[in-house]
């Protein structure tokens, strides 16, 4: 019974780290500029197979991890410079449909370049299945929890200690009053589409060993995070963590006590529950509307 | 105005291309249209089709064509989805005016596109496995793969043969793992064996150990069998391997290719499934007919494309030789002779199996073309 | 008087029947109208969807879901059980009109971004559901779908007509249906928005909170306009599934979701005729793209990055904007 239930929680909570590091970066962007970028799942995509194509030609791993990360922050800065910062005062909606041109776009490149085969990547640690209680957890989830962790640390720090950090976040607060005290707005968002590309990256590299990678596993990992983003309450840190581990415990129990063929509808239905109850998310800021 | 020229320079580029090809030709060619899932969720299965095709029709054409003419593959890509496909196969006969239609990559799209063909009197070969597709037979359908029934029949033979009875079955919900499941509960009835725990996954999932646990937990479980295609069946590998489950574990001729000893590594030792002899050519018995045609063709698209085969790559080139052939029998294009003529091509030894068309029988094949492999040290090795 | 006629609301609604009339002589071959039949129904859907984004101001990321449902009804209504066709869209009609109006009005309270969750949520389940009831919806293999059969009176794409004594082919049958359809949706949707209902919405989308502030019933007229959009999807989901013959759980997915809302926000949000536009150029792009092969997927994604960055406020309302400002330049120039 337990060994049952504790092997459900290890996978939910695995997959649940996965949707919580890409809300995150929804998170980011929004934060910064409100724009919900559907390309996110992209900068994952990125990130595992520029890793895969770099090794297979002879590129030592922790290099290539290196690159594929920058190439995925370079990637942001341009998105954003070139697809978002143009359309300047557009409306909301027009702005998602220009970031899934984006993200359509991304692939495109991608399955030209690298093709339309999955890749495998190695377990960064060992291959030996870790023994809890009765219940196994594959070591690359111990690194996707522990490198998640890592990052939000280093995300709350950013944000509270450093310079740019508050800059972005002033940004985010009032674009007007930003730019009056000298904050060069263009710059701040610009940063934050690479952060959030670099943290999109990240996990997609320390997730490509347990999922595999190709051109387009970036679509529907994309949409969870989102999703896991919505739930915990868009523009809350906390929110897209807890709202990503929720997601994925959630998917787990119901693929092991329920119906597998139902487990993503279930996953769905505790959405709208969620925001039956809690109209804007778990942790979702209380908005003062302006009429 | 931007995407107006762009959209009118596309057209230019067409037709200018069109004129040239046009003027290029001396003799009509023999036109073969193809819609394939080349991109999408189905990209497993088109892709290595759409790169058959290509390279053998080049190959045809280099070594002179068929009846004095060049082959010319008109192809779409249908993203896997069924509207798409059907309206590619409505461009492909009536604006393009193909002769011969090889594709369909998945039973969607085959069956989205079947009612347009018949109607239209064009012969057609799908690439798609699943038994309705010539079962009840359609005059003008054709398929090259065996059916996922052939699949499951001897799947559950050989495990009857191990004398095991209980099967847990863990199935992908899309077409190809759904249809699958169907056709195993049915076969497994009719053959007396239980299927006592029934689980899936969507095609997008990442972890399958939940779904594993639950047939790890159900009483009485001999074997597993896993029905899907893609990294799907790779994760339920490992997973499996990872959840320390030792009993007889079964795929189906969904994983039929080296990229998923690729994927899967390791965890696939000891793995059973059903395939054709693509996987294991030098392994065959000299004097098997097959023994030839699968070495060549496993050699030539290696070298060609540098990756590695998969099972349904070879659909694809047994359909098109089996076109090809029809056409030479029939000595011309005409649609009802070169129906008739593929409807009785006998003994004609492809990659898949030895195909015996008839008119009962569009698909020409039966359970015993599969052949059963088994993953000993990281290679496949023919044990029926 | 042509004065008066061009600024009247039914000048849109004139212009495109002319088009529809005039179109067939460009249609070379069945293809061509088996594409134009489908930008109808498509169009259709989008008009009833753009009542709900443009007008209304909610997005919704999940409309595909009611599209499917219309289809799957018919389908089943017609190929298990027999029914003729009116009747099953019809019933299929009220059927996903009420459950919209059941799950409309718990989402309809969510704002922004909450509510596209929500809607992608409603899409979602609805698309699982069709895709695990193989025995009903015959699974991810999908199933065939009867012709339409209009009061024992069958209107297949492969049959021959008789109409006013001119042979027609089921294909030019099929356009003559689709192209009313069309213009009765388009009809139906400016007599809305020129209506108190369509002033209401228009409030709503303004300031939610200003309107119900002067009594609008912000609730009821957002119920409203949902399920109107939703009976839209369903009818023209259940012609769809007719004209294909076969339909498979992808006509409820996410991607075509998008697809819709995507033909909405590209033609002009907001504009009647604008989105008609914008589904033209969604389902002619990929055929026109198609000889590109490879780059099919970068060329689209290029093309509907650019659209949106140089032209946000849509294709119509942004060419229509520049052909009158030089019309002013020109009469301006003159005066």
């Amino acid at each position: 019974m337990l060994a049952e239930f504790l092997q459900y929680l290890f996978t939910g909570i695995t997959i649940g780290a996965t949707y919580a590091l890409i809300a995150l970066g929804f998170t980011l962007i929004y934060n910064a500029s409100h724009v919900i970028n559907f390309a996110q799942g992209e900068f994952l995509m990125i990130g595992g197979m520029a890793t895969v194509s770099l090794t297979a030609m002879g590129v030592p791993m922790v290099i290539a991890v290196v690159l594929a990360v920058i190439l995925a922050g370079v990637l942001g800065i341009a998105l954003q410079r070139f697809a978002i910062a143009p359309a300047k005062q557009a409306d909301v909606v027009t702005l998602i449909i220009i970031t899934i041109g984006a993200s359509i776009f991304i692939r495109g490149i991608a399955q030209v370049v690298w093709g339309k085969e999955y890749h495998v990547m190695q377990n960064f640690s060992t291959d030996q299945p870790i023994q809890v209680f009765g219940a196994v957890l594959n070591s690359q989830s111990l690194w996707v929890l522990g490198i998640g962790a890592v990052m939000v640390v280093a995300l709350v720090l950013f944000f509270t200690k450093t310079l740019i950090g508050k800059a972005i976040l002033a940004t985010s607060m009032n674009k007007e009053a930003a730019r009056l005290v000298g904050i060069r707005t263009q710059m701040v968002l610009m940063l934050a589409f690479m952060v959030s590309a670099l943290l999109g990256s990240v996990a997609g590299i320390v997730v490509a060993p347990i999922t595999f990678t190709s051109y387009d596993i970036g679509i529907i990992l994309g949409l969870k995070g989102f999703v896991a983003a919505a739930i915990g309450g868009l523009g809350s840190g906390v929110g897209a963590v807890v709202g990503g581990l929720a997601l994925g415990i959630v998917e787990a129990m119901a693929a092991g006590y329920i119906s597998s063929d139902y487990k993503d509808a279930v996953a769905f239905s505790m959405i709208l529950l969620v925001l039956f109850f809690m109209p804007r998310g778990l942790f979702g800021a209380k908005v003062v509307e302006r009429v | 105005m931007l995407k107006t020229m762009m959209r009118r320079a596309g057209q230019c580029a067409v037709v200018a291309a069109a004129c040239l090809m046009m003027s290029a030709q001396a003799a009509e060619p023999i036109k073969i249209g193809s819609f394939l899932s080349v991109t999408g969720p189905a990209s497993f299965l088109g892709d290595p089709e759409l790169k058959t095709l290509e390279m053998y029709v080049e190959k045809i054409n280099e070594e002179g064509g068929v009846l004095g003419r060049q082959l010319e593959l008109i192809h779409y890509d249908d993203v896997g989805n069924a509207s798409s496909a059907r309206n590619f196969a409505s461009r492909l006969i009536r604006s393009d005016r193909v002769d011969i239609i090889v594709g369909g990559s998945t039973t969607g799209a085959t069956m989205a596109a079947v009612p347009l063909i018949e109607q239209a009197q064009v012969p057609f070969i799908s690439l798609a496995g699943a038994v309705v597709i010539t079962t009840p037979v359609k005059k003008w359908v054709f398929k090259t793969p065996q059916s996922d029934r052939m699949a499951a029949e001897r799947i559950l033979a050989d495990m009857k043969d191990r004398g095991i009875t209980k099967i847990g079955l863990i199935s992908g919900t899309g077409g190809f793992g759904s249809s699958g499941r169907t056709q195993t509960l049915e076969v497994a009835e009719q053959m007396g064996m239980d299927v006592v725990a029934d689980v899936t996954y969507s095609g997008s999932d990442t972890d399958m150990t939940a779904q594993l646990t639950n047939i790890r937990n159900t009483k009485g479980v001999e074997a597993v069998l896993n029905f899907g295609f893609g990294q799907g069946p790779a994760i339920v590998t490992r997973n499996y391997v990872q959840l320390g489950m030792k009993l007889p574990f079964y795929q189906s001729h969904g994983v039929a290719s080296d990229s998923f000893l690729d994927l899967a590594g390791s965890s696939a030792e000891g793995l059973r499934l059903p395939a054709s002899p693509l996987l294991v050519p030098d392994s065959l018995p000299q004097e098997d007919p097959q023994k030839e045609v699968v070495q060549n063709y496993k050699a030539e698209y290696e070298a060609h494309w540098d990756s590695k085969v998969s099972t349904f790559g070879a659909y694809a080139y047994d359909g098109l030789m089996l076109a090809v052939r029809a056409i030479e029998k029939a000595g011309s294009t005409d649609p009802e002779a070169v129906r008739g003529a593929l409807e009785n091509i006998q003994g004609y030894v492809g990659v898949t199996g030895e195909f015996n068309m008839s008119p009962d029988d569009h698909n020409g094949l039966d359970a015993d073309s599969f052949r059963i492999l088994e993953v000993q040290n990281g290679e496949w090795k023919l044990i029926d | 008087m042509l004065n008066r006629f061009m600024q009247s609301r039914l000048r849109g609604l004139v212009i495109l029947a002319l088009i529809l009339s005039i179109l067939p002589a460009f249609l070379g071959n069945p293809f061509h109208y088996e594409l134009a039949i489908q930008m109808a129904i498509i169009a259709a859907t989008v008009v009833g969807l753009n009542l709900l984004v443009g007008f209304a101001g909610q997005i919704s990321l999940g409309h595909a879901g009611f599209f499917g449902l219309g289809a799957y009804f018919t389908g089943i209504a017609t190929g298990t059980y027999g029914w003729s066709s009116l009747p099953a869209l019809v019933v299929g009609a009220i059927v996903v009109g009420t459950i919209a109006w059941l799950v409309g009005r718990p989402i309809l309270r969510l704002k922004g971004h909450y509510l596209s969750m929500a809607t992608l949520a409603v899409g979602f389940i609805i698309a699982i559901i069709l895709n695990n009831e193989r025995a009903i919806t015959g699974g991810p293999d999908g199933m065939p779908v009867p012709a339409l059969d209009l009061f024992g009176w069958e209107l297949s794409t492969f049959g021959r007509y008789s109409l006013f004594g001119i042979e027609i082919s089921g294909v030019q049958a099929w356009y003559i249906l689709a192209s009313v359809v069309l213009l009765v949706a388009v009809w139906f949707a400016l007599n809305l928005i020129e209506s108190p209902i369509g002033r209401a919405l228009r409030s709503v989308h303004g300031s939610e909170v200003a309107a119900s502030v002067v009594g609008v019933d912000t609730a009821k007229y957002k119920s409203l306009v949902f399920v109107i959009s939703a009976i839209y999807a369903s009818v023209m989901g259940g012609l769809y599934a007719h004209f294909q013959g076969f339909i498979t759980p992808a006509v409820a997915s996410f991607e075509f979701s998008i697809l819709f809302i995507t033909m909405v926000v590209l033609g002009g949000m907001g504009s009647t005729f604008g989105v008609i536009l914008g589904a033209v150029v969604l389902k002619l792009l990929p055929q026109v793209l198609a000889d590109f092969q490879e780059l099919e997927t970068v060329m689209f994604g290029l093309i509907l990055m650019l659209t949106m960055i140089f032209m946000p406020k849509g294709l119509l309302p942004t060419l229509t904007a520049a052909v009158s400002k030089r019309m002013r330049k020109k009469a301006g120039g003159e005066a």
